[in-house]
């Protein structure tokens, strides 16, 4: 390694090293850039932000119930903390996350596009998200809110006493930040692909994008309606939702979860993206199954529409309607059983790499799968009356979104660091990261489905004597898996400085993200691509490419 | 000394329903615990077999056989069908009251339950029941959405303050076990807790001797007389309203032609609501009291209204005038 600088290279060969970075400086060549590599980096920014503040809720909450009696917050204090960290956590990280971070740096580059389809649409998105984020910030510091994410009626509406507008609102802007990236990518993959990049020649990373993009398009407007409903009865008491009035509190939850059980499809379907170019690239093989696992990220995304009252089976729907809902919750589980089961098929054979993506891939799939079965618990009418609103509920979620989206998301930028910053990150730390964030991960929740069956409710800050023990060792998983998240933030910001740089395909992987130098050009690329390759045609390529390159 | 007993997987079973919840999770923990221990040992496996070293830097290439893919959709989905079906079960026999149920009346608010005997015993927090007996809980909610939960008899079911909802158990064990509230109802929603005490049946007559105001029943006849409900709804046919004896469970003519059963909730819309619905033969011309009759008085005046035995052969509603 020279001492030569970065700087001094730039002078000798500027053609060579001037990529999307350093072709402009300033504040404002961010703050109003059209370049979706740097929008893609302005929401890596915001949402880590927005995913500290929601850990120390979580964290606080989990030093709380080291103890059966609730001795170290209020009650208020416990309730907003629980409902703060629901609503950072799904609205300001998950939803954003995969999508306007990884889907705007790389899916353009992964179709041959200079850029999305309205540049100018996508600098709007972000600066939606980021007034969103600022009303929730200020709701947080004037005293916060405690209705749980979900606002359910007419505690919402009449009983509260907590910035309920304030934040509605927030989740109301915020949710055009996610439409319109759904629109942008939908319209860039029907109409910007390169010469030559057929619909099956695609990653799958972009078939996941294009089903996640069709769910925020088609239901947040949903969540929309249902939060300016919600605050026209706060503000006005028309009578929606109060039965005193002829509403129907019950409505409430209707029109909530139309929205948030796709959401949570929002969530997955792009973790599953990232899953699937991951385990290809570090198989050195297209998926087995490729048309399968394509075609079960559209049909999660329609199934995901159909099952909504699953949340509601204790809630005084009708047997028959509880009936019909868990009957289709059973066939969205089909589609996400396929794409297990083609990941793992797709490792026989291949040329598996132990690198840092790779491992948090694995643990994805490990966890994912997990909660994906005890998904199959909760949609058992009958069991489910026992174990809905407990403990087990909320253990069933985070396998998914933590273990699952989470880890996925932190496999993505691990897999596309070297892509978007030219630079390595030190391969044992990440790996280290990587290991604590998947044993304190399960010492934190795989106790919580225990809990849950063991009656524990949810949303207690207080709890009976008996549950102690597992939640301490809640407590003590959630402590590791912090100093497992702070890892990646500490040597990722140091590779930025001191990493190794990295070439311009430092996985020997196969897509046009990988053809294109480390950082990329302005514009992607020096000249448009013209794709004459299957998907993930690992033997031509690597072939062509002459070496394989080993980091 | 530490025994595995100490460390239970799942609460007692104290109720009838129990052992049918605890035989469809342990069937799913089973199956699908096989199936996922299967699967991380698959790909720890191929992961390690399939290493890359130096000689293994590319993957072979193989066609794979596509019945594979059939397998793994086919097979899953008829578990999951299965699975269906038991759960579907379950839930229907959850939601079918048995025959002779004693019949308990609960209020929920925050931040805490009411629970009414027929014979008129009040109590907070606490309900004593009679063990291998059916209980029938009906409950409203007198602010916000909470949920009754039983979980050593493994049920529970959302208290709604719109309208009212049912639930059942049968303790099969004395003992004393937890109720919990289990829908975010706000600042003590975690207090919104309280024990039933499930009681050998002659202890529970002795307990149910020990004092009460009179019976819900009597005690909404009381009520009955307060509100003036009986200056219209008179014994015989002559008042302005329709004469209530032996209207619960009976079948009502509305006056839109329609017909229905004349169960609490429609009893409870009659006196929160009565424009909702007019019984054929009569004007709109009750009164509402919503916000003079609070949750517990509603439960009163049900159980009266119940108790009232159907009317002698020749009585008719009379022609308004």
């Amino acid at each position: 390694m020279t001492s030569v600088t970065y700087h001094d290279v730039r002078l000798m060969e500027p053609a060579k090293t001037r990529n999307y970075l350093n072709v402009d400086y300033g504040a404002l060549s961010w703050l109003l850039t059209k370049d979706h590599k740097r929008i893609g980096i302005l929401y890596m920014i915001s949402i880590s932000i927005m995913f500290i503040l929601g850990g120390f809720f979580a964290m606080m909450m989990r030093l709380e119930l080291l103890t059966p009696e609730g001795d170290l917050l209020t009650s208020d204090t416990y309730n907003k903390f629980f409902t703060l960290h629901g609503i950072i956590m799904i609205f300001f990280f998950l939803i954003p996350s995969i999508p306007a971070v990884l889907g705007n740096f790389i899916l353009p580059i992964q179709l041959g596009a200079k850029d999305l389809a309205f540049p100018k649409l996508n600098l709007l998105s972000w600066y939606l998200y980021i007034i969103g984020a600022f009303i929730g910030l200020l709701v947080v510091i004037t005293g916060g809110v405690d209705t749980g994410w979900t606002f359910y009626t007419p505690f919402s509406t009449q009983y509260s006493n907590t910035h309920v507008l304030g934040t509605t609102f927030g989740a109301f802007i915020v949710g055009f930040s996610s439409i319109l990236t759904g629109l942008n990518f939908i319209v860039t993959i029907h109409r910007m692909r390169a010469p030559g990049l057929t619909w099956y020649r695609l990653p799958l990373f972009v078939w996941a994008m294009y089903a996640t993009s069709l769910v925020q398009l088609l239901a947040t407007p949903v969540l929309a309606i249902t939060l300016v409903m919600l605050m026209i009865e706060r503000f006005l008491h028309v009578g929606i939702f109060d039965p005193a009035l002829g509403g129907d509190p019950l409505l409430f939850q209707h029109m909530f979860w139309f929205y948030s059980h796709p959401a949570v499809y929002i969530m997955i379907l792009p973790a599953m993206g990232v899953a699937s170019e991951v385990v290809a690239a570090f198989t050195r093989k297209k998926i087995f199954g490729y048309t399968f696992v394509a075609y079960s990220s559209l049909a999660i995304a329609f199934l995901g529409f159909l099952v909504w009252a699953h949340h509601m089976f204790v809630a005084g729907i009708s047997v028959y309607s509880a009936m019909i809902f868990s009957f289709l919750s059973y066939f969205v589980a089909v589609p996400s059983a396929i794409k297990v089961f083609n990941w793992t098929a797709t490792l026989y054979k291949g040329s598996v790499s132990w690198q840092t993506p790779m491992l948090y891939i694995l643990g994805f799939i490990g966890l994912f799968t997990m909660g994906g079965v005890t998904g199959l618990f909760l949609a058992a009418l009958g069991l489910d009356v026992h174990v809905t609103d407990t403990y087990f509920i909320v253990a069933h979620f985070h396998y998914i979104m933590v273990g699952g989206a989470v880890m996925a998301y932190f496999a993505g930028i691990h897999y596309w660091w070297p892509k978007m910053t030219g630079r390595m990150y030190p391969e044992w730390w990440a790996r280290l990261g990587a290991l604590l964030v998947f044993v304190g991960f399960n010492l934190t929740f795989f106790p919580q489905f225990i809990l849950g069956y063991l009656g524990m409710p949810r949303r207690y800050h207080a709890y009976a004597p008996e549950f102690q023990v597992l939640n301490v060792m809640s407590t003590a998983g959630a402590s590791i898996l912090a100093v497992g998240y702070a890892l990646p933030l500490v040597y990722l910001l140091w590779s930025l400085r001191f990493g190794r740089k990295a070439g311009v395909n430092p996985w020997g992987a196969v897509g046009l993200e990988w053809t294109t130098s480390s950082p990329p050009p302005k514009d992607n690329f020096h000249e448009t691509p013209v794709v004459t390759w299957e998907a993930y045609d690992y033997p031509a390529m690597l072939k062509a490419m002459g070496d394989t390159q080993n980091v | 000394m530490m025994l595995l007993t100490d460390f239970p997987l799942w609460p007692e079973q104290a109720s009838t329903i129990a052992k049918h919840t605890d035989a469809l999770y342990i069937m799913l923990l089973i199956v699908c615990g096989t199936m996922s221990v299967l699967i991380f040992t698959t790909i720890f496996v191929l992961a390690i077999l399939y290493r890359r070293r130096p000689d293994n830097q590319l993957a072979q290439e193989q066609e794979p056989p596509k019945s594979l893919e059939a397998t793994w959709i086919i097979l899953p989905f008829i578990f999951f069908m299965a699975t269906f079906v038991w759960g579907a079960w379950l839930y229907f026999r959850i939601a079918r009251v048995p025959d002779n149920a004693l019949d308990i009346y609960a209020t929920g608010r925050q931040w805490m339950w009411k629970f009414q005997h027929a014979s008129g015993q009040r109590e907070i927090n606490e309900l004593h029941v009679p063990v291998n007996r059916p209980i029938r809980i009906t409950m409203a909610s007198e602010d916000v959405i909470h949920s009754l939960f039983f979980p050593y008899f493994r049920v529970k079911a959302d208290v709604l303050p719109s309208r009212y909802r049912t639930m059942w158990f049968q303790a099969t064990r004395v003992g004393r076990y937890h109720i919990f509230c289990a829908e975010y109802c706000g600042t003590l929603h975690s207090g919104m807790i309280g024990w039933v005490d499930v009681m050998e049946p002659t202890d529970y007559q002795k307990w149910l001797a020990g004092g009460a105001e009179g019976s819900l029943a009597s005690q909404g006849q009381t009520l009955f007389q307060k509100y003036a409900c009986n200056t219209c709804h008179t014994e015989d046919a002559t008042g302005r309203g329709p004469v209530l004896s032996g209207l619960y469970g009976s079948t009502v003519t509305l006056s839109n032609n329609a017909t229905m059963v004349a169960d609490e909730n429609y009893i409870r819309e009659s006196i929160l609501n009565p424009q909702a619905k007019i019984v054929k033969g009569f004007g709109p011309i009750m009164p509402t009291f919503q916000g003079q009759v609070n949750e517990d008085d509603l439960l009163k005046l049900l159980a009266y209204v119940r108790s009232l035995a159907a009317p002698r052969a020749g009585t008719l509603p009379k022609e308004p005038k």
